[in-house]
């Protein structure tokens, strides 16, 4: 069972209190019923799947409740870093050479 | 803000029907450790920015927590932080939060949620040890001090916890969950005591 | 007396503590402390099982956790059969039953040896080989023979009487093994006052301590050394001592699950003791040491019973004061199967000879060999041990070949080496190196905060693993935040040292191709088995395993893999890391599902989810149905009613008069905040701005794609505060999908969700005299038609208590739902009850629900639904708000393959025959005569027998059903075709004048 630190409880926290919510920094359209047939099938069904570094959603459910993003490597299962839902993708990964 | 249904579900005057709580009653007792059920008691659910927590402390006579994992305590009063702009509110003096926060005119949300929960009281040197048999979260006084408060995991419920002293606990479920988390707690007692 | 072969004045129990114990019907007796392995060698039994695919006669190689072969069956009462448990790790307790397994008729006399002589045909890979053709064969005589040949023990055939626990546990520093390297070290850590855990798999503390009569620790003999160390730790606040504990798995994030074995050593055990306790650990920092395991020699017949590892036979003596023979042979390659002679010569033993493959070592314990009169032969080897079912003799040859010569004796110990126990590390995905020089895998390149000590790292001698184990503890306390240790290094003032040993197989080992040198005794792997893999073609480590399945047993080759990785490596003519190593995996030793399942069983396997009504549904006699983890009342049968008949009676009663329903298990979620409404709109396909306070609206909720997720009646209770309701089984997800949107979508929404499903019990009151049974009751609201309209809600009071009283209706009669706070849930429904008696009300559960809102058309998202069904599909574009720019969902929705003509749509199915009710689920289609497989156009989502109509009713999602109306289609069943006739989906009040009937 990993540990997860949430940015809200600024805490680390048994995986078990935690969902993941797929891949993180997929903006939704502000003109959603605009968007062409080849935008939407970007967004709703395209997702990057890499093997590294992945940007994901999680919540913490059965704690503070919120989402937020995270950081982790999907070689090593490891997370490298937690943040709020709403902040950037960060410019820097630590321990992590790009 | 929230007054149309705040003033309507304040406390009733004379049911003509009577309370019948879940598990009323139930206690467990092992060798260092009580299990027992607690009377009801009023609870909000109280969603705010930060903008309005000042208001709505005055209003409800105590200091809403900002900081995770704690809460704030005063006059059969406490404020459970659950969220970065949630709180359980819960009151065993007989008072109704509920109606303190429809006077707030500041932005939130109280829902009353005083049947939803059932509160379940884990005492005695052996309280942690029992509640760690089935919530991965670290109890010692280090992490969990006596005041902390988290909602967490017991076994497959989801449960709110609040130590009230270094060897108290208050755990809270909804309504249909109780008899599972009783019953866990119960389990888990008896391991602990042995 | 404990047996013949016990040795007086021998070994740390006391005799005068006797316990009973059996052994295949046969009594013996032993001694408290003892194993059932140690209590059967004191009485001289050797023999105790026979071998997994060969049945050859087994007795004990080990005197621990890694016994490949003394697997018995310990019975306590019929339902308390265990399997497979390991005769070495059994403590004994008076009574204690065990039985032999893997032998028909007796352990003696076994039928199943006819394997051994046959074995020619059971090679390595016989297997996939053998039973590859013909092809038909596999399942109806192969797979059949297999699965009644293979296997081991018996399983208990009733459910498991016992119960077991579970703990989660924190700590700064996690010590893994008692030997002296993990007293060691937690004695550095507890010192510094940060919390330790301290596990080992034995029932007392000490590790090799208990075999090493040579050591002394602060001028005490090692092993009372570490009882005191052990009472010491015991007795410190800080620190956790758990015996009997193995450590399975480590994972992540040093996350270690540990079973503690709480009963199985004790004669009664009281209910109130769970047989076993799980603990998941979570340490800041882990110490491992987890020691190393003795390895056998390969040499022909070396799984002769009588045939152990020298140490094993040491700790007989040493710690429970018993002689595996009078007469001992010893083979090694290694200097501790020496002492293992000397102490057995000391206590009166005959050591026939030792036969050491080395050819000229030094050192002291070969003098002290000596100076006993013990034989020593260097440069020897044993080519193959007598006897069947013990052994008697041992056959010795120069290893460059000569002449043989046969040595009688009754036991031979022996010892190849010691392998570093890096299991756990490796399970921490931790690299481990070869040391070429010792011929040993060392953890080499660590994963976690972990660290290795003692023999697990490869450590020689007791001064040195103390060194390294106290500097380590202190070290982890330190790195978890210690601040300063107080206390003294355990000071070594004597201790034994051994020389290395070998890896692979001995002279006696082939190539002659009828010998079997045992690699593998639980798999019953030989030398030859794995030269032939390598012969057959396998070149890597993770293949030769497969193929041979060496290392593949319960014992996970913890005696086997070394050996099988030298001879694979000397086969290809390969250096061993080349060949690399196995991968070691959890557990380490077998755990029970009783562990692992722990609490979660009976009424703890899930939670069960009643409503507050449900005590009254129960004492009425009402049968109930799962709906996800809650229990719904089904249907209330009267005395002589089936189902049919209880569900055709409450289904009238609702249209005739009226029926109560509970309702509570609805998902309520209130949505309270200035932009609600905006909010509302958003998830929802339907206006909601426009809706008045006080009214309420069918709301349609799609996933991002366009498909409906949810539905359900929302009232609006004010500008601000909507009271929404969802499916029961959709709850907690609509839940999460709205904060999902919430929080990351849409954060700038001033608006909050709060789950209210269990604040109020939910009674529905249905038919056409429901306002005559609730009106008497409330207070504070109005009921006539022109102030409570169809789908308005008003909160007021009700029994005296405050209720949200909603008008709606899923029957299409006149109706309502009376929300109360749920501890007064059961009261007030016994107060409409009572009104309800006066009117010829019924009680009707969620059959009779079905029915009528089928009857209606009304759909069940998830049974009328499937994921794939638009609004429009369902005939539900009516909800679909026109003008609206943006909800969740609209996008998705104009998706080319969504709008295409032809998609599956909605419709009723009336069969041709009143009579016959069709299967839900059933496949329709337009021609019954085309050739088969058919082309199916849809299939039946809803079907029932409709009392109200007189006849079956069903809904169907049919390709474009909405343009067939009228149309005859036809659905094959095993018993014929059926014909239906495409209708619409009302079937009854089509006008719908009795939602004010």
């Amino acid at each position: 069972m990993l540990l997860i630190r949430c940015p809200y409880c600024e805490e680390e926290r048994p995986e078990l209190e935690f969902r993941n919510a797929g891949e993180a920094h997929i903006a939704r359209s502000a003109n959603m019923a605009g968007e062409s047939d080849d935008d939407f099938e970007k967004f709703f069904f395209i997702r990057s799947n890499p093997k590294g570094i992945i940007y994901e959603r999680w919540r913490h459910m059965h704690g503070c409740a919120r989402f937020f993003n995270a950081v982790r490597d999907t070689v090593t299962d490891k997370f490298v870093m937690t943040y709020k839902a709403g902040e950037p993708k960060p410019a820097k990964l630590p321990g992590v050479a790009k | 803000m929230a007054k149309a249904a705040a003033k309507k579900t304040a406390a009733a005057a004379s049911p003509s029907v009577d309370r019948r709580p879940a598990l009323a009653g139930r206690t467990t007792t092992a060798t260092g450790v009580k299990v027992e059920v607690l009377p009801p008691a009023e609870r909000i659910s109280l969603r705010a920015p930060e903008a309005s927590v000042a208001a709505l402390s005055k209003a409800l006579g105590l200091t809403l927590p900002k900081k995770p994992k704690t809460s704030a305590s005063k006059g059969g009063r406490t404020a459970l932080w659950l969220g970065p702009d949630e709180w359980l509110v819960i009151d065993e003096g007989g008072n109704d939060p509920l109606a303190d926060c429809a006077t707030v005119a500041a932005l939130h949300s109280a829902v009353g949620i005083s049947h939803r929960n059932i509160a379940i009281s884990v005492t005695g040197p052996a309280a942690e040890a029992a509640i760690n048999s089935g919530c991965p979260q670290d109890l010692s006084l280090d992490a969990f001090p006596a005041g902390a408060a988290s909602r967490t995991i017991l076994g497959k419920a989801e449960i709110v916890l609040l130590r009230t002293s270094n060897d108290a606990f208050r755990v809270e479920c909804w309504r249909s969950f109780s008899d599972y988390v009783f019953t866990f707690l119960s389990e888990g007692a008896r391991d602990a005591a042995g | 007396m404990s047996g013949a072969f016990r040795i007086p004045r021998a070994g740390r129990l006391s005799q005068a503590k006797t316990a009973r114990f059996s052994f295949d019907g046969q009594s013996y007796t032993g001694i408290e402390g003892d194993t059932l392995a140690s209590a059967l060698l004191a009485n001289g039994v050797h023999l105790v099982g026979r071998s997994f695919k060969y049945h050859r006669p087994r007795g004990f190689l080990s005197a621990g956790a890694e016994e490949p072969n003394a697997l018995v069956q310990i019975v306590r009462d019929d339902a308390r059969k265990t399997p497979n448990v390991r005769a070495t790790v059994q403590e004994l307790y008076d009574g204690l039953a065990a039985n032999s397994q893997n032998r028909w008729p007796s352990l003696s006399f076994d039928v199943g040896a006819v394997n051994d002589l046959a074995s020619p045909l059971f090679s390595a890979g016989f297997y996939y080989k053998t039973f590859m053709w013909p092809k038909a064969a596999w399942k109806s005589l192969y797979e059949p023979k297999i699965r009644e040949a293979a296997g081991l023990g018996v399983s208990p055939d009733k459910p498991d009487p016992d119960h077991y626990s579970s703990r989660y546990a924190h700590c700064d520093v996690l010590v893994l093994g008692g030997g002296a390297a993990g007293l060691a070290a937690a004695l550095a850590a507890a010192e510094t006052g940060v919390r330790v855990i301290l596990a080992d798999e034995q029932a007392e503390f000490g590790g090799s301590l208990r075999f090493e009569t040579g050591a002394k620790i602060d001028g005490q003999d090692g092993f009372v050394w570490a009882q005191a160390a052990i009472a010491k730790l015991t007795a410190m606040d800080n620190v956790r001592v758990l015996s009997r504990t193995t450590a399975f798995g480590y994972y992540a994030q040093n996350f270690v699950g540990l079973v503690e074995r709480v009963s199985d050593h004790l004669k009664a055990p009281g209910h109130e003791l769970p047989r076993e306790r799980l603990w998941q650990v979570r340490a800041k920092r882990v110490v491992l040491a987890s020691g190393a395991i003795e390895r056998h020699m390969v040499f022909a017949n070396n799984d002769r019973p009588g045939i152990m590892l020298a140490g094993a036979a040491r700790t007989f003596l040493n710690h429970y004061g018993v002689a595996v023979g009078r007469n001992v042979g010893v083979y090694t390659a290694n200097d501790s199967a020496y002492a293992a002679a000397i102490d057995l010569k000391k206590a009166g033993v005959n050591i026939a000879a030792i036969v050491d493959l080395r050819d000229n070592p030094t050192g002291p314990v070969i003098d002290e060999a000596r100076a006993l009169g013990i034989e020593i032969n260097f440069g020897r080897a044993v080519i193959r041990a007598g006897g069947k079912l013990r052994v008697s003799s041992m056959t010795v040859q120069p290893k460059n070949g000569g002449g043989e010569r046969t040595i009688s004796v009754d036991a031979i110990l022996m010892s190849a080496g010691w392998t570093p126990s890096v299991h756990l590390f490796s399970q921490s995905r931790g690299k481990v190196a070869f040391n070429d020089e010792t011929k040993r895998f060392v953890p080499g390149t660590y994963a976690q905060d972990c660290v290795s000590v003692g023999a697990c790292n490869g450590t020689d001698g007791l001064s040195a693993t103390v060194d390294e184990a106290y500097a380590a503890g202190a070290m982890a306390a330190k790195d978890s935040g210690a601040k300063t240790a107080k206390g003294t290094k355990p000071k070594v003032d004597a201790s034994e040292s051994w020389s290395r040993g070998m890896l692979g197989a001995a002279p006696g080992a082939g190539p002659d191709t009828t010998v079997k040198a045992f690699v593998d005794f639980q798999n019953d792997v030989t030398a030859k088995d794995i030269r032939q893999a390598v012969h057959e073609g396998m070149r890597s480590i993770e293949h030769v395993k497969r193929f041979t399945t060496n290392g593949m047993a319960t014992d996970q080759g913890k005696t086997s893999n070394m050996h099988g990785l030298a001879i694979a490596a000397e086969t290809l003519g390969k250096p061993i890391p080349e060949v690399g190593l196995t991968t070691f995996r959890a557990p380490y030793t077998p755990v029970t599902f009783g562990a692992i399942v722990s609490h979660a069983r009976g009424p703890l396997f899930d939670p069960t989810r009643k409503t507050a009504i449900h005590p009254w549904a129960e004492a009425q006699g009402a049968v109930f149905e799962d709906v996800g983890q809650w229990k719904r009342a089904w249907y209330f049968p009267r005395a002589g009613e089936d189902m049919h008949a209880a569900v055709d009676r409450e289904c009238v009663a609702v249209r005739k008069t009226a029926g109560l329903f509970d309702a509570s298990t609805l998902g309520k979620i209130e949505v309270v905040g200035p932009d609600a409404a905006k909010f509302m709109e958003l998830l929802y396909t339907n206006p909601w701005e426009k809706l008045e306070p006080g009214r309420c609206r069918y709301g349609i909720m799609l996933r991002e794609d366009g498909f409906i997720y949810d539905d359900g009646v929302v009232g609006r209770l004010a500008p601000d505060r909507f009271h929404v309701t969802t499916t029961t089984g959709g709850a907690p997800r609509v839940m999460n999908h709205m904060e999902d949107y919430l929080q990351t979508e849409f954060p700038h929404l001033n608006v909050w969700l709060t789950s209210i499903t269990e604040q109020w019990a939910v009674i529905a009151v249905q038919g056409p005299k429901s306002r005559d049974i609730i009106a008497p009751l409330v207070e504070g609201i109005d009921m006539s038609d022109e102030a409570l309209p169809h789908m308005s809600v008003r909160e007021g009071k009700i029994c005296g208590v405050p209720t949200r009283l909603f008008r709606m209706s899923f029957t299409g009669e006149r109706g309502f739902e009376v929300n109360v706070p749920a501890d007064y849930g059961q009261a007030v429904w016994e107060a409409l009850w009572a009104e309800g008696q006066k009117h010829g009300a019924t009680a009707y559960g969620t059959e009779t629900m079905h029915v009528l809102r089928a009857e209606k058309g009304y759909i069940i998202v998830g049974q009328d639904t499937d994921g794939t069904v638009t609004p429009n599909d369902a005939g539900l574009d009516w909800a679909v708000g026109k003008k609206k720019t943006d909800f969740v969902g609209i996008r998705g929705m104009a998706r080319p393959d969504l709008v295409a003509k032809g998609r599956k749509q909605l419709v009723g199915l009336k069969t041709k025959d009143p009579k016959v009710v069709l299967e839900e689920g059933a496949q329709i289609v337009e021609d019954p005569k085309q050739a088969i497989p058919m082309k199916m156009i849809g299939h039946v989502t809803s079907s029932y027998w409709s009392q109200n109509c007189g006849r079956s009713i069903a809904l169907a999602l049919v390709a474009g059903g909405r343009d067939r109306m009228g149309d005859t289609l036809y659905v094959p069943m095993p018993n014929g075709v059926i014909e239906v006739e495409v209708t619409g989906m009302v079937f009854f009040d089509e006008t719908g004048g009795r939602l004010n009937g």
